[in-house]
């Protein structure tokens, strides 16, 4: 850093947006007492008791679908030719998608110094994760075999093959896992410090024995700080191109193809803009109800809320983009599949959902554009919900539309989703959100260390 | 010169600036065997104490290398060598389609280096070490500010370090037992 303090500032008093990244008035000590009693202290509220029962009761339900599925095979899914791919590839994107914010927040952000990403990054990390996890879910059971999900993987067998590298699936294996693992890394580094903090704070032996165990022993020692602070920065360059990398490699599992709907060069980028949108919607979609139930409106101010508001209208404007250029293509590049394709999704039997993804990703957000939208947290609220569902119906229709009217009309289908495919989706919710409360009962939902580093303490104004 | 069982003298800070200071004064007394501790990360606090630079970045740099290496040698392997399979006419050594796959095991190759050589060189986990045994040392990942002389130190001598600690505007001076 070479002259951080004039940033800081500013971001401190908030000049510029009229309202700071951390309320005026804590120390290192309250910001620490606060965030811990969360986890060590407070009387867990009653609504944290009555949420999480509901998620794992739809965790139930996905357990229950899945059961079924492994006994019945995925005939119990609406896919059949030429639909052969359907809400489970629709899920699988839009969990990926949801998860990009995450990784955003937590490295870009970094790199690019937005300091007020400090208390929204743990929470959206773990959201990555969460949503990963759910992601991995279909491809992994749509495989039919979910025992045999190994064979996806690189390693010497008996029976003499190997993955075919040329394939966009392959590389999604890698991608995918690859995310999951670094993700889960930068998660717990930046985690180590704060499990100290709770190992040193707690006041039952079983609370020091877990928080001890995990911390490994930091003790805070300088040296471990430099090092860490280099490898935490390592990270963040390494996990930015990632992101980004891993939407493309989703993003080819379509492009290369040569559907039509599919097979184009917009792809990658339009669905990189997606995924941090609809990552975005989701990390709003959490934030403001437990910024309300924690009472952690100093942490997360409406400053964050505003400038997610602000990525988000941006990434949508990038995705409206896309949707202009695939119609416009289709049109200009007199392809007769292509022209037919996108008159088919603007008129065909899909096209309430088409129109549907157009009001609430394109027309809907519109409203972003008013200060008054942006710093109004119940439409905030309202807003990220659309957009969560105008996400899911954007994976949707280039899915099933693309893949249910096929090049002879002879083989033309419909696809229809059946209980078992709403089950299953909704237990993936269910299954994200139970994660979620137990991640926030049991570890600190906001970097602690890194709100110390905001505090005007740090840098030795009293 | 020191009794065995004792570590080190732990001097405690009020604030981030007196650590840096503090750690400043002893350095430049001689002292080369010390650590500060803190709850958040100081920029200038480990040039103060005379620790430079890490490794760090170049066994990341070396991990991914290794790491896209091996993840590029691996498909040119399954490919062309083990399991030749003719696709649409393209060559076994189709590079192009093999870049995906090895940027990510680049990416991963510099990740797990990045987070297993920081704890690698840091010592980490380490689940005992004396500097706990000193009762407000649980405020280092709280509020407080410490700097630890530590006995193996050639210039350390039980009270005149703890003298000169004193005058460098400790709150307080404790002795850290082994």
């Amino acid at each position: 850093m070479d002259n951080p303090m004039p940033l800081e500032e500013r971001q401190l008093t908030g000049a510029g947006s009229g309202v700071p990244v951390i309320a005026p008035g804590h120390t290192f000590g309250s910001v620490t007492d606060k965030i811990s009693a969360i986890v060590l202290t407070r009387r867990t509220p009653i609504g944290w008791y009555l949420g999480f029962m509901t998620a794992a009761a739809l965790t139930g339900l996905l357990l229950v679908s899945l059961s079924y599925l492994v006994v019945e095979g995925i005939g119990i899914w609406g896919n059949n030719i030429p639909v052969a791919w359907a809400f489970d590839i629709t899920n699988f994107v839009w969990w990926i998608g949801i998860g990009h914010a995450g990784t955003l927040i937590s490295a870009i952000l970094l790199l690019l110094r937005q300091t007020w990403r400090t208390s929204i990054n743990r929470f959206a990390e773990a959201m990555t994760l969460c949503a990963v996890a759910c992601a991995g879910i279909f491809p992994l059971f749509h495989t039919g075999r979910p025992w045999l999900a190994y064979w996806l993987l690189p390693y010497p067998n008996t029976m003499g093959i190997w993955p075919q590298f040329r394939s966009p699936l392959v590389w999604d294996v890698f991608a995918v896992s690859t995310y999951a693992t670094v993700s889960l890394l930068f998660w717990f580094v930046g985690l180590v410090p704060d499990l100290a903090t709770l190992r040193d704070r707690s006041q039952s032996r079983t609370g020091r024995i877990i928080y001890g165990a995990l911390a490994l022993g930091w003790r805070g020692s300088a040296m471990h700080w430099h090092r860490y602070e280099t490898a935490y920065l390592l990270l963040a360059g390494i996990a930015t191109p990632l992101v980004v990398s891993v939407h493309t490699v989703v993003s080819f599992d379509f492009a290369v193809a040569i559907v039509p709907g599919w097979h184009t060069t917009i792809f990658p980028p339009y669905f990189v803009a997606g995924a941090i949108y609809s990552g975005f919607a989701m990390v709003l979609t959490l934030s403001i109800p437990i910024r309300a139930i924690y009472g952690l409106q100093d942490f997360i101010t409406l400053r964050h809320l505003e400038n997610m508001a602000k990525v988000m209208l941006v990434t949508g404007l990038i995705v409206a983009y896309g949707y202009t250029v695939e119609a416009f293509i289709a049109w200009y590049g007199g392809n007769a599949y292509e022209g037919f394709m996108i008159w088919n999704r603007i008129t065909g039997p899909y096209a309430p959902a088409y129109w549907a993804l157009l009001l609430c990703n394109v027309i809907i957000p519109q409203i972003l554009w008013f200060k008054s939208v942006r710093t109004n947290v119940i439409v905030l609220f309202v807003l990220s919900l659309v957009v969560n569902v105008g996400m899911w119906l954007e994976r949707f229709i280039i899915i099933v539309t693309s893949l249910h009217r096929d090049f002879l009309p002879s083989s033309w289908g419909m696809y229809q989703p059946t209980f078992w495919d709403w089950s299953t989706y909704l237990g993936t919710i269910g299954l994200f959100l139970m994660l979620l409360f137990l991640f926030v009962r049991f570890l600190p939902l906001i970097s602690i260390f890194e709100m110390r580093t905001l505090l005007p303490e740090a840098k030795g104004e009293q | 010169m020191h009794s065995p069982d004792v570590y080190g003298l732990m001097a405690e800070f009020a604030d981030p600036n007196e650590l840096v200071a503090a750690a400043h004064r002893a350095h430049h007394e001689g002292y080369r065997r010390m650590d500060a501790y803190s709850p958040l990360p100081i920029e200038e606090l480990h040039e103060a104490i005379g620790f430079h630079n890490t490794r760090l970045p170049l066994i990341v740099l070396i991990g991914g290398i290794v790491g896209g290496l091996a993840g590029y040698l691996l498909q040119w392997w399954a490919s062309a060598v083990a399991y030749p399979l003719n696709v649409g006419g393209k060559p076994f050594h189709s590079w192009p389609a093999f870049i995906p796959v090895t940027f990510e095991c680049t990416i991963l190759g510099a990740a797990l280096s990045a987070v297993f050589g920081m704890l690698a060189l840091n010592g980490l986990p380490q689940p005992y070490h004396p500097v706990f045994n000193v009762p407000r040392f649980t405020l280092a990942s709280r509020s407080g500010f410490f700097l630890c002389i530590e006995a193996r130190d050639g210039k350390f001598d039980l009270s005149r370090t703890r003298a000169f600690l004193e005058t460098l505007g400790a709150t307080e001076v404790t002795t850290v037992a082994d």
